[in-house]
């Protein structure tokens, strides 16, 4: 620690550190576009230059390290004028559709320009007009809004590892594309939405599907059945104005109602499902000298990224459908029967964190004689809108329990929000299956937390099972390389493709920092250590299902409905 | 013309390569083939371990690269100062009019290939256009567009007979 001296007041700053950082735990604030926290500074957009004494031109802080004594000035009217022109600059050939715009009233760039008192048009810039990408079921990609910040590009590429878009041509021409220019479908994008979550402006966008949903419910032919994944529960009241980690579940189950879904049911009970599926696949694996380390399969991106760049792990990834596609599929089939509806009279809608859902929905082995397991999804995001849209306001509705047969959940299915969650739930039960006895305490401390990579070694019974956590694929490509060189301690091995799993997914609310990731993570925890029921195996539903419906896990039932498969996908890497 | 080298012999050429030989590499490439195929660079891309996307935003960075293959007749225009000075521009601007394409691009006949580049080295004939090595020199729009018609004559003839 040693001091500097900030618009002069003495401030301390750390070795190694960049002036940024140091001003920033000052309370001094320095605007950034292209700044992206835990990433190296690229310096590119020069929105946080500063002044610093001795220097002859401006600096910028986010790539400039602090050094003993030195002197910075972060508001003089030269640094604000350089700001104002910068934003002026981008602004010069940014459309002026702000009205129509999906990122109306959380847009960054609108923010920066009335932060720093641009509040006309200095330049009008040429526009090049491209045309826009809506290839993707899961992303849609704007040109003309984008402002060649380039965060997605490094999201894509350094967190995630798929690198399916990067700067294209140079200059004024240049723009964020992919390969050969084509669509983002035959890219290698695995639709994880995290480029959206970092885009500034709307040039990147979710696939919306509001519309479809609200003609399902003005239907009187339609049943709409809609289910919620762990992770929305606790993000949607963001959207409404609450802190990060406030949980809406009985709220927003009462919203869905008056908002005029017929059932409401959650995906944690599907998660539990899973569980039963998994756990057992695993130990089938385990017992049989079947093909391991086991991965999981609840999230889309990553199964989508091994199905592109490790098709010879293919046959490790369990052959079990994620949650979504499970309920969607008991939906159409027990659900079905048992409220005697035909199933094409069914619409099923999933509430997901998540735009890869969007790309799984469609995916056209899941699903019966022609009838998909799920047929809309709505991103977090997507759900507020509707529900003011429909007017519903869940901040003020009184809490309402879910629809039975599959609104009851364990904890542990509700876990299966953050990373960690799917492989605690997985031991939890996997304990009791092979030994008969419940764990004395649930919760396992060394598979929680924000770590891209956690890993543990546990005794089940007579098994010493060697289990690893990994969220981010940038992360999962490490262990696969680990693996390829020879590693052969590890049996089974959670992924979630987002860093943080589902609580940061690709349609969460836009703009949560990490200790907002930290509190969305938080209120799962805490939901689970307050609830009654924390082990999959002991859902009742899940039980009975087993005994009226499907018969055994990996039964003849449950692979017809809750089991898939995988094919090596040839895509531009 | 140049002898024809597989993408796989050029990469043989180039032992342990990494990213840092990516353009000798394409540039090579390019020599061969005429162009970058989308085949060629997936190949590039899996050999240097780099994800095509990147390397199709590195050559697109460049000029030079182009992504089509040369029609059969490649017509060059300069742009470089002498000529952009005696309105290589608007002849710039006529070829692809005519030809329907922007430069980098191929007709779909295949006929015409279209190619800016920045200076032939003989600005006295400025403004220059080359079509298959050979030199036009002080071409206006009206004059450029008669060699268009020319070749496409040519081409007719030749495709009849």
């Amino acid at each position: 620690m040693f001091a500097i001296e900030a618009n002069g007041q003495t401030i301390e700053a750390k070795k190694g550190e960049t002036i940024l950082q140091s001003l920033k735990r000052a309370g001094i604030n320095v605007p950034t576009i292209c700044h992206m926290e835990g990433l190296l500074p690229s310096g590119t957009c020069r929105m946080c230059v500063v002044e610093v004494e001795g220097f002859g031109s401006l600096v910028p802080s986010c790539s400039h390290p602090v050094t003993e004594g030195m002197k910075i000035r972060t508001n003089t009217p030269d640094i604000m004028t350089t700001r104002k022109t910068i934003i002026d600059l981008l602004l010069s050939n940014h459309p002026d559709d702000c009205l129509y715009c999906a990122r109306n009233g959380n847009c960054d760039l609108a923010k920066l320009a009335a932060d720093n008192g641009v509040r006309d048009r200095s330049y009008q810039g040429e526009r090049i007009r491209r045309p826009k990408d809506i290839s993707s079921p899961s992303i849609i990609r704007d040109p003309d809004k984008c402002i060649l910040c380039g965060k997605c590009v490094r999201m894509c590429d350094e967190i995630q590892g798929v690198s399916a878009i990067d700067f294209i041509a140079r200059g004024s021409k240049a723009f964020i594309g992919t390969a050969f220019n084509q669509g983002l479908n035959v890219s290698s994008c695995i639709n994880c939405g995290q480029c959206i979550l970092v885009c500034p402006t709307a040039a990147l966008s979710e696939h919306k599907y509001v519309n479809e949903v609200l003609q399902a419910l003005a239907d009187p032919d339609k049943m709409v059945v809609v289910q919620h994944a762990p992770a929305v529960s606790i993000t949607i009241a963001e959207e409404f104005g609450f802190a990060p980690g406030t949980d809406f579940d009985g709220k927003m189950t009462a919203a869905l109602r008056r908002a005029g879904f017929d059932r409401v049911f959650d995906t944690s009970f599907a998660a539990d499902l899973t569980i039963m599926e998994e756990g057992s696949e695993l130990v089938h694996r385990v017992q049989n000298g079947g093909v391991l380390p086991m991965f999981t399969s609840c999230s889309p991106g990553w199964v989508k990224f091994v199905e592109e760049f490790y098709p010879e792990f293919l046959p490790n990834v369990s052959t079990c459908k994620s949650p979504q596609q499970m309920m969607g599929a008991i939906i159409k089939s027990f659900f079905a029967q048992k409220e005697k509806i035909d199933p094409k009279n069914i619409v099923s809608v999933s509430l997901m964190p998540c735009t890869a859902k969007k790309f799984e929905c469609e995916r056209p082995e899941l699903g019966q004689d022609f009838v998909a397991d799920v047929d809309y999804v709505l991103t977090t995001r997507e759900l507020a809108e509707l529900f003011r849209i429909t007017g519903v306001n869940p901040a003020v509705i009184e809490p309402e329990a879910p629809d039975t047969p599959f609104g009851e959940r364990s904890s542990a299915g509700k876990l299966f929000g953050a990373s960690g969650g799917v492989m605690e739930a997985a031991l939890r039960s996997a304990v009791f299956l092979l030994t008969g006895e419940e764990m004395k305490d649930y919760k396992i401390q060394a598979l929680r937390g924000m770590e891209g990579s956690k890993e543990l070694r546990v005794k089940v019974g007579d098994l010493e099972v060697g289990a690893a956590v990994v969220s981010s694929l940038g992360q999962a490509r490490k262990l696969i390389e680990e693996i390829k060189a020879g590693r052969k301690d590890i049996h089974f091995i959670e992924v979630m493709t987002c860093p943080g799993g589902c609580i940061n997914g690709g349609g969460q609310p836009i703009g949560a920092d990490k200790e907002a990731i930290k509190a969305r993570m938080a209120a799962l925890y805490q939901i689970d250590s307050d609830d009654q029921l924390r082990v999959s195996h002991k859902n009742e539903w899940v039980q009975r299902l087993y005994t009226e419906f499907l018969g055994k896990p990996l039964g003849h039932k449950s692979h017809e409905l809750l089991h898939t498969h995988y094919d090596k996908r040839e895509v531009l890497l | 013309m140049p002898t024809v080298k597989s993408v796989e012999t050029i990469l043989l050429d180039h032992p342990g390569a990494g990213r840092d030989h990516l353009i000798p590499i394409l540039q090579e490439v390019q020599e061969s083939e005429g162009y970058l195929s989308q085949e060629s660079i997936t190949k590039v891309g899996r050999a240097l371990d780099m994800p095509s996307s990147k390397i199709f935003g590195v050559a697109t960075f460049f000029n030079m690269f182009r992504f089509q293959a040369k029609g059969k007749n490649h017509v060059m225009v300069c742009r470089g100062t002498a000529c952009h000075v005696k309105g290589s521009g608007r002849a710039l601007d006529m070829v692809t009019k005519a030809l329907k394409i922007q430069p980098g691009e191929t007709t779909r006949d295949k006929v015409f290939s279209l190619e800016v580049v920045a200076c032939m080295g003989a600005c006295g004939l400025a403004p220059v256009v080359n079509i298959n090595g050979q030199f036009y020199a002080k071409v206006s729009p009206m004059k450029l567009q008669r060699i268009i018609e020319e070749c496409r004559e040519k081409e007719q003839t030749h495709a009849n007979a």
